[in-house]
């Protein structure tokens, strides 16, 4: 299926999972990813009198002008890291989306025929890659993958900037896990 | 300088640094802790101080303080906690000492809820604590307009030495966008050498007091501050307009978050033919009267105003006044926290247009292109014939 998504056209994307899973820093990385790039962006997260384990999500926005309202009711692509947030969101993602699913947690169908689903098994994915904590980054490359938002290059740049310092261990399992999700992400769109 | 991607709260502490802020006194609350937490880290850095006090009251008379001996200075709270600050910020304004107090809104009243809100309008707009005082609010809808109104905030403060507020809401305070900031490192220090306590030796004495038991020396007093809000009300009223150079038929007034959330919704619909602008006051204090009012003249006898607030109808009265009665001023709002979405917006849009147009009698629109959909499928369209 064509997906509305590409590097010259406005995109948003819901990313949800709980917290802890790197819904949000996923999410930074792709907006800082597209502000290097060139774009408009916004990140928007969910806050509320959460806890531990509870959900977390985050809107991201990427646009060629300035962005208006960054909260969105239908976005154009969803990434789900847990079952409770594709039960929530993947009913509200526009006609012709992408939505990207961790396969690893969620054995359901989205049901979402008019949409791309790009199942990923991130944990597994992650754990080829030398973390099994950068599963959120097999989902970001996947979604990358599969769209096309923003180039791999920039993504690669924004998770070095991102760890680094005295987190730079992380950087090589983080930027494998990405590509590892990337090619999952194409295959799907073959 | 490039841009970088930051969160509002943190935002609103870089750009007081590089206004000058040299201390900061506040206690946590959210959704504005972040501020502190930005700058208990680098005011330090920069050589200033930065103090928890024990509670928002007293937060506030810290400011008094340093703000009394000169020192660049600011607090930050969120709804609840600035009505804790509200009795300093009248002896603030009573004494015209400069500082800047940032309202980072919840949805209220009392305790209320952490998620965003515009329900302290009146709050900031009408006086906080007693007496004949105002402060200068400024209300960003983005966060580079955060960092900008932030900047002007200080500048404002000690042009007229008064308090001044910059209201923002919880999602500017949490949601990340790329600024830029002015200047490098802390920015300049009061420049003025008026009212500062630093020992009379060699000049005159000079006294910070809001105390006048005399009558006829407290209505000096306020005559006086009378003068400098009349000439703030002059110079600094502030406000922008939306798709305005096209012809409209329909004025949205909004500010702050509802601002952007309105702009998606007037793009969305004008795509349908119908014809909406947006006015944005950026000062909520001074309010732009006259713009807002011009805004509206521009339309033709049958255009409308539709106010839309995170609140139960708050500005509207504003927007009320600046009409006269001119025209009709409707009001669309939420409350306890929910944030419209641009759909929401558009479906009144659409409502409000339908009802302007005449629908039952009226058609879609004049304007509407060929090939675009009527915008309103559920009446009965003369243009394009659905019931």
């Amino acid at each position: 299926m064509q997906t509305e998504t590409s590097v010259m056209t406005d995109t948003e994307v819901l990313m949800a999972g709980f917290g802890g899973q790197g819904t949000l820093l996923a999410g930074k990385v792709l907006a800082q990813a597209s502000m290097e790039f060139g774009r408009e962006v916004s990140w928007l997260p969910s806050y509320g009198p959460e806890m531990r384990g509870g959900t977390a999500n985050v809107i991201v926005c990427i646009a060629s002008t300035p962005i208006g309202s960054p909260l969105i009711e239908s976005p154009r692509g969803l990434i789900v890291m847990n079952l409770p947030s594709m039960e929530k969101f993947a009913p509200k993602v526009r006609p012709g989306g992408v939505i990207v699913v961790n396969q690893s947690l969620i054995d359901r169908d989205p049901h979402r025929d008019d949409c791309t689903v790009v199942k990923v098994p991130s944990r597994e994915l992650a754990q080829q890659a030398g973390s099994v904590r950068a599963a959120n980054f097999v989902m970001l490359g996947a979604y990358v993958g599969a769209t096309d938002v923003v180039p791999a290059e920039a993504v690669e740049q924004a998770i070095a900037e991102e760890f680094a310092g005295d987190k730079a261990r992380f950087i090589a399992s983080s930027v494998a896990a990405f590509r590892a999700g990337m090619e999952v992400g194409r295959r799907a769109l073959r | 300088m490039s841009k970088v991607l930051m969160k509002g709260n943190e935002a609103l502490g870089e750009a007081a640094i590089r206004a000058g802020c040299v201390h900061f006194f506040g206690y946590p609350i959210t959704p504005q802790t972040e501020v502190p937490e930005y700058l208990v880290k680098r005011l330090p850095e920069e050589g200033g101080a930065f103090v928890q006090a024990e509670s928002e009251v007293a937060a506030i008379h810290m400011v008094y303080g340093a703000a009394g001996v000169g020192i660049k200075c600011m607090t930050s709270s969120s709804s609840p906690g600035i009505s804790l600050m509200a009795e300093g910020m009248s002896y603030l304004a009573a004494c015209e000492l400069p500082c800047v107090v940032i309202n980072i809104m919840r949805a209220g009243p009392g305790l209320g809820g952490i998620l965003p809100a515009q329900s302290d309008y009146f709050q900031a707009t009408r006086g906080h604590g007693h007496g004949d005082y105002q402060l200068i609010v400024l209300a960003p809808s983005s966060v580079q307009e955060a960092v900008d109104l932030m900047v002007l905030a200080f500048e404002l403060a000690e042009k007229y030495r008064n308090p001044v507020m910059v209201c923002a809401d919880g999602m500017i305070g949490q949601m990340m966008e790329p600024v830029e900031f002015p200047g490098v490192g802390r920015g300049e220090p009061f420049k003025a050498n008026t009212w500062e306590l630093t020992g009379a030796k060699g000049r005159a004495r000079r006294i910070v007091n809001s105390l006048y038991l005399a009558p006829e020396e407290l209505q000096q007093h306020n005559v006086h501050l009378k003068a400098k809000y009349d000439r703030i009300h002059r110079d600094e009223m502030r406000s922008e307009l939306y798709r305005a150079e096209e012809p409209y038929d329909l004025l949205l007034v909004a500010f702050g978050t509802m601002a952007r959330i309105c702009k998606t919704a007037i793009d969305e619909v004008r795509k349908e033919g119908l014809r909406v602008a947006l006015f944005r006051p950026i000062t909520l204090n001074p309010f732009p009267t006259p713009a807002c009012r011009a805004a509206m003249d521009a339309m033709g006898a049958d255009g409308r105003v539709l106010t839309v607030e995170m609140n139960m109808g708050q500005m509207v009265h504003d927007v009320r006044y600046a009409a006269e009665g001119s025209r009709l001023v409707e009001f669309f709002g939420t409350a306890g926290g929910i944030v419209p979405s641009p759909d929401q917006v558009a479906s009144e849009i659409r409502k409000r247009l339908t009802v302007a147009k005449g629908w039952g009698t009226g058609r879609c629109h004049d304007a509407q292109p060929d090939g675009v959909p009527c915008p309103f499928p559920d009446g009965v369209c003369e243009t394009c014939g659905r019931s």
